[in-house]
């Protein structure tokens, strides 16, 4: 269940910049997270808490917003939406479409005290 | 328990000392999404104690900040580093013992053995004459580029040699962590359903390599070789395939030459 390690990792960013912007509690935390990657929101919100725990980011509320899925197709040479990461493109059925958004893996924003 | 980077749910056996001098210097590296230098911080109208911090980093920063760090450790000793993965009981291990067999004459070797548990593997690649180290991750499924370093404290890299990492049996998360490899390679063995590039495809888009093995069994299988191909290809178009038997020995040559070839290379470079 790899979203605890990426809990950690919201988790280490936040102590990050604590140190650097000397705040002591943080309210809520903001990530993107692209509906096309290989993390489940759910999973997160559950890990979140066990992780948080005893660290500067116990108590945040964790705030997930999904970036959608798009990609450049090739064929039609524009941006389409996809469903799938490696989807086809939903006008002319063919593959080559190269993703552009959805698989954000990013904390945004932190509101902080 | 590391109370400086919280490492410690894993154990790495053979890891005495515990040096984190790398980690200081882990903040300045190259590469690192760093948005924290121009940040603003906003003060929200009527909340006067609140501020909303901007930090648009990826949550996979600090993973990509320690691989940076052994990828520079890799290229001051020339090492050409591999990362296995595959879901479980895909002959990882075997292939790994058969490959080294035949490079270690002329090629220095080292491996490191990431599992939940147990150092069966390990004991299983030092029983070929090479050093390895094991990783148990403990509740983890993958490996982490930090495990990585501190697996290396222990591990003495000989110049111009080749690393093997093979992580834990898992076709999902290793793909997202980047532990300094030169190439993932993605093992699927014939026994597996050959949509399996469908079911996970984020395992074989980060490869460079897949590796079909057990190819012995495929006279008594249904597998779709060509098929599972399409699959691999329509996910990673660029991703090169090897059919291979570490049994027979089928197609072994042609992974060795892979593996030479492209070492030669790092040594050169």
């Amino acid at each position: 269940m790899h979203e605890m390690a990426l809990c950690e990792g919201v988790v280490g960013l936040v102590e990050d910049e604590a140190r650097k912007q000397s705040f002591t509690r943080v309210k809520s935390i903001v990530l993107d997270i692209g509906v096309l990657g290989h993390v489940e929101p759910e999973a997160m919100l559950f890990c979140f808490d066990a992780v948080s725990r005893n660290t500067i980011a116990e108590g945040a509320r964790l705030i997930i917003e999904r970036t959608e899925g798009a990609g450049w197709c090739l064929d039609c040479g524009k941006t389409v939406p996809l469903k799938e990461r490696f989807g086809a493109c939903p006008e002319c059925g063919q593959h080559h479409v190269q993703m552009t958004s959805g698989d954000e893996l990013r904390v945004r924003e932190l509101e902080v005290e | 328990m590391c109370t400086v980077c919280g490492c410690g749910t894993d154990t790495i056996e053979g890891h005495h000392h515990h040096d984190h001098e790398h980690h200081d210097e882990l903040t300045p590296v190259e590469g690192l999404i760093d948005a924290g230098g121009g940040i603003a911080g906003v003060h929200v109208p009527g909340l006067s104690q609140d501020r909303i911090v901007r930090i648009e980093r990826d949550i996979l920063s600090k993973n990509n900040a320690y691989a940076h760090e052994n990828r520079h450790r890799f290229a001051r000793t020339g090492t050409f580093v591999l990362n296995l993965v595959s879901s479980p009981g895909s002959g990882k291990t075997t292939l790994l013992c058969r490959t080294i067999e035949a490079l270690k004459s002329h090629l220095p070797i080292a491996v490191i053995e990431g599992d939940q548990q147990t150092s069966n593997d390990a004991e299983r690649i030092r029983a070929t004459g090479v050093a390895a180290v094991q990783v148990n991750t403990g509740k983890g499924c993958h490996l982490d580029a930090h495990m990585i370093g501190h697996a290396l404290d222990g591990l003495p890299l000989e110049r111009g040699g080749v690393l093997f990492i093979e992580n834990v049996g898992n076709l999902v998360c290793p793909a997202a962590f980047d532990l300094g490899e030169a190439h993932k390679i993605v093992v699927l063995s014939v026994t597996e359903g050959e949509d399996k590039p469908a079911k996970y495809p984020d395992m074989f888009a980060a490869a460079d390599l897949m590796l079909l093995t057990k190819s012995d069994l495929l006279p008594y299988l249904d597998f779709d070789v060509g098929a599972c191909m399409a699959a691999a290809l329509r996910v990673n178009p660029r991703l090169q395939i090897l059919t291979v038997s570490a049994k027979t020995g089928e197609n072994m040559e042609a992974f060795l030459a892979w593996i030479e070839a492209r070492a030669a290379r790092r040594v050169r470079a």
